[in-house]
């Protein structure tokens, strides 16, 4: 299926349902095509709807892309060392334009973690059960558009408490030589008093055409399980990206998501959203944002504590250079009773050019009384002292930059447990801020 | 080692060193004084590159460079250290980190490969004696919630771990006790060398009792006033600045 010109106006009213997809995943059809209905009825953003007032997307879809269903795609050996994190010692599962590849993966077996083609999952009860059910997907066109219309994607499930050994990494591999869009799908399952780490991760190889990427993860994590969900975004310029993420916390589950962007997709949208429906909960989520040229980063988060005793706590940090763009909206919901509810926020940035740019708002919407709530919102220009004292020890600019950079970053990238994976991005900040001093 | 010729500078459209002269030998020690906001530490900062100082007139030659020509971090690669008035805090750059770059890039300028972890760790406890510095601060962040004190000592035991050729001490002594003083001065001492020199600027002669210098100047009004020997450093101690002043005004009246 391919728009021969605005993809915007093709998805918004060319493209066909659903109906036509009768093979392995038949047993989620129904749900597919409510999706495909509920898309219908929200219709395609514009600058005019709130939540997507600093994100222009008509202009994201303007551009011709295939609606990529069965698109293969190979990888080469080296390919899939540039995506590998050095030093990492995980599991692997390779998607390949969202597809899993078994021969290129290396996945866990014989335990209670189960790691599957999410099409090869579709009668699953679990599936049935949490397939595109959650309450803060219903009001994303995109997420709507994806259920419908998603190619393929992961299922992974922890039995009752399950554990790994070692994380499992994920490596998206987008390879699409004409402008693609692509919808990976996952869901992902914890049960009662299981434990995993997943890293994401994701890599462009082909920077001459456009890839758009509208992913969907969905996360249930039952009683008392521990989910660490560490996001790596750091694909070619030419790409586009809309991620919803969606998790359900029952009661004493314990969800830390981390989010990275780095340069250089052109557009990055991240919707982060937590429903926690049990109590004794803890969410931690981290952000970083690293930005260059004209990237367009933007995250809403939302927390939405349902019942009492729930913990959340929220840092977002960005920097940006160039023109560069960044919006943060962290939405805030305490129902009437969610009562000792902690839930703190906070978004620093660091402006590093004269016109890059932060839109910044936190939404607070608080019912209940019992209740410890903050937020906070920086905006700081580079000090220049602190660059002169690092080079005047003779340190170069450059290393005196990046040593600040990552100072601003601290707070993030200490959170992270997995040393291999911190080494990774201190080298990508060394990067970042190499590229922007030889631009 | 270093001569400043005619330096003028300026900072923000104001005049700030009008025609500094200023001839530094291996070996030696000097003292700047003069009263507040004379120049000192406008002319430390300028020797160090500095970036909102404008350098409007004259040349300063460093061990046969031209050292207004280099970038700051070259600056302190080919020898030069400023321990700084006001230490800067920088959160989430550990001391020890910060060093260890710092150590690296001056080596790899030279040419020289990395320092061997092991080596660094006992280059770092030797020097940490010399300032008597609390090795508890070296996993800290660069600064960040240290004493007055503890900042100056972390100046110095900088000082010793990049080994320069030259040292300015910009008011490093004040904020130190008189304890403390007498440990950082004798770790100073501990620094001579026949090949290295030291500037020292000082408001104080105290310190001076410690660390004894071959001249003293005395800047006023971005100038070098009087030079001398420490013996100027106790007549300024005895009579203040003003005679000094009123001299100058009457050279210029003249
Ligand atoms: N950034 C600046 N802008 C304007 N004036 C400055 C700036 N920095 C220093 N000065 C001025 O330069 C003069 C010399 O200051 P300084 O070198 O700090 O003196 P000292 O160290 O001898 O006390 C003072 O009059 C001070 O106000
Ligand atoms: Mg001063």
């Amino acid at each position: 299926m391919t728009s021969d010109k605005s993809f915007y106006e093709f998805i918004s009213n060319g493209v066909p349902g659903p109906e036509q997809k009768v093979d392995a995943d038949n047993a989620i059809l129904p749900a597919r095509k409510l999706a495909f209905s509920r898309f219908k009825e929200l219709g395609l953003p514009t600058i005019k709807t709130e939540e997507w007032r600093y994100t222009n997307i008509q202009r994201y879809l303007k551009d011709a892309f295939t609606l990529a269903q069965e698109e293969q795609g190979t990888v080469t050996a080296e390919q899939l060392k540039a995506a590998s994190i050095p030093h990492l010692d995980s599991y692997r599962a390779v998607l390949v334009n969202g597809r899993l590849q078994a021969d290129l993966s290396v996945l866990p077996s014989g335990g209670k973690i189960t790691v599957s083609k999410l099409s090869d999952a579709a009668g699953n009860p679990q599936l049935q059960a949490w397939f595109d059910k959650h309450p803060h997907l219903q009001s994303q066109p995109f997420a709507a558009l994806n259920a419908a219309l998603f190619a393929d994607g992961l299922f992974i499930e922890a039995g009752t408490n399950a554990t790994l050994d070692k994380p499992l990494h994920i490596i998206h591999v987008y390879t699409a030589s004409t402008n693609a869009f692509i919808q990976p799908r996952h869901l992902v399952v914890l049960h009662k008093s299981a434990t995993l780490e997943v890293i994401e991760s994701a890599v462009g190889i082909n920077d001459n055409a456009i890839t758009f990427v509208n992913a969907v993860t969905e996360v249930v994590l039952e009683e008392n399980a521990e989910l660490w969900h560490y996001n790596i975004q750091n694909t070619v310029k030419n790409s586009r990206h809309i991620h919803n993420t969606s998790a359900t916390q029952k009661a004493d589950s314990r969800y830390h998501h981390f989010n990275f962007t780095l340069p250089s997709a052109e557009l990055t949208r991240n919707n982060l959203s937590v429903a926690l429906t049990g109590s004794n909960t803890e969410t931690n989520l981290h952000g970083l944002y690293l930005a260059t040229g004209t990237q367009h980063v933007d995250n809403h988060t939302f927390v939405d504590h349902l019942v009492p005793n729930c913990n959340s706590n929220e840092l977002y940090k960005g920097v940006l250079l160039d023109d560069a763009n960044g919006v943060f909206t962290g939405r805030i919901h305490v129902n009437v009773d969610a009562q000792k509810t902690n839930a703190f926020q906070q978004n620093n940035n660091l402006l590093m050019s004269e016109k890059a740019n932060i839109n910044s708002q936190p939404q607070l919407e608080i019912f209940a009384d019992d209740v410890k709530c903050s937020h906070g919102f920086t905006v700081g220009r580079f000090s220049d002292e602190a660059l002169f004292y690092l080079r005047s020890r003779g340190i170069g600019a450059e290393a005196a930059k990046s040593l600040l950079v990552n100072a601003f970053a601290f707070d993030i990238t200490d959170q992270v447990h997995i040393p291999a994976l911190q080494d990774f991005l201190a080298e990508k900040i060394r990067q970042y801020v190499a590229g922007a001093i030889n631009n | 080692m270093l001569t400043i010729k005619n330096l003028h500078a300026e900072v923000d459209g104001k005049q700030i060193l009008k025609g500094i002269n200023l001839e530094i030998r291996k070996g030696e020690m000097h003292a700047i004084m003069g009263p507040n906001g004379s120049g000192k530490s406008s002319l430390s900062s300028v020797l160090a590159g500095r970036e909102n100082y404008t350098v409007t007139q004259g040349e300063v030659i460093f061990e046969g460079k031209n050292l207004l020509d280099m970038s700051p971090e070259d600056r302190a690669r080919e020898g030069l250290f400023m321990a700084f008035q006001y230490p800067v805090e920088i959160p989430g750059v550990s001391n020890l980190h910060f060093l260890k770059t710092a150590l690296n890039e001056i080596r790899t300028y030279h040419g020289l490969p990395a320092m061997e972890s092991k080596e660094f760790l006992k280059l770092t406890k030797e020097k940490q004696q010399l300032v008597d510095f609390n090795a508890n601060l070296m996993n800290r962040s660069l600064n960040e919630g240290f004493s007055g004190g503890e900042k100056k000592r972390n100046e110095v035991f900088q000082l010793a771990m990049l080994d320069p050729k030259l040292a300015i001490l910009d008011e490093t002594d004040s904020g130190l006790d008189i304890d403390a003083l007498r440990i950082v001065a004798a770790g100073v001492n501990k620094l001579r060398s026949a090949d290295k020199a030291f500037m020292v600027i000082t408001h104080y002669q105290r310190l001076l009792e410690y660390i004894v210098p071959d001249f003293v100047h005395v800047l006023y009004n971005g100038q070098i006033v009087k030079t001398g020997t420490k013996e100027l450093a106790l007549e300024l101690e005895e009579k203040g600045y003003d005679w000094l002043k009123e001299e100058v005004h009457q050279k210029e009246s003249v």
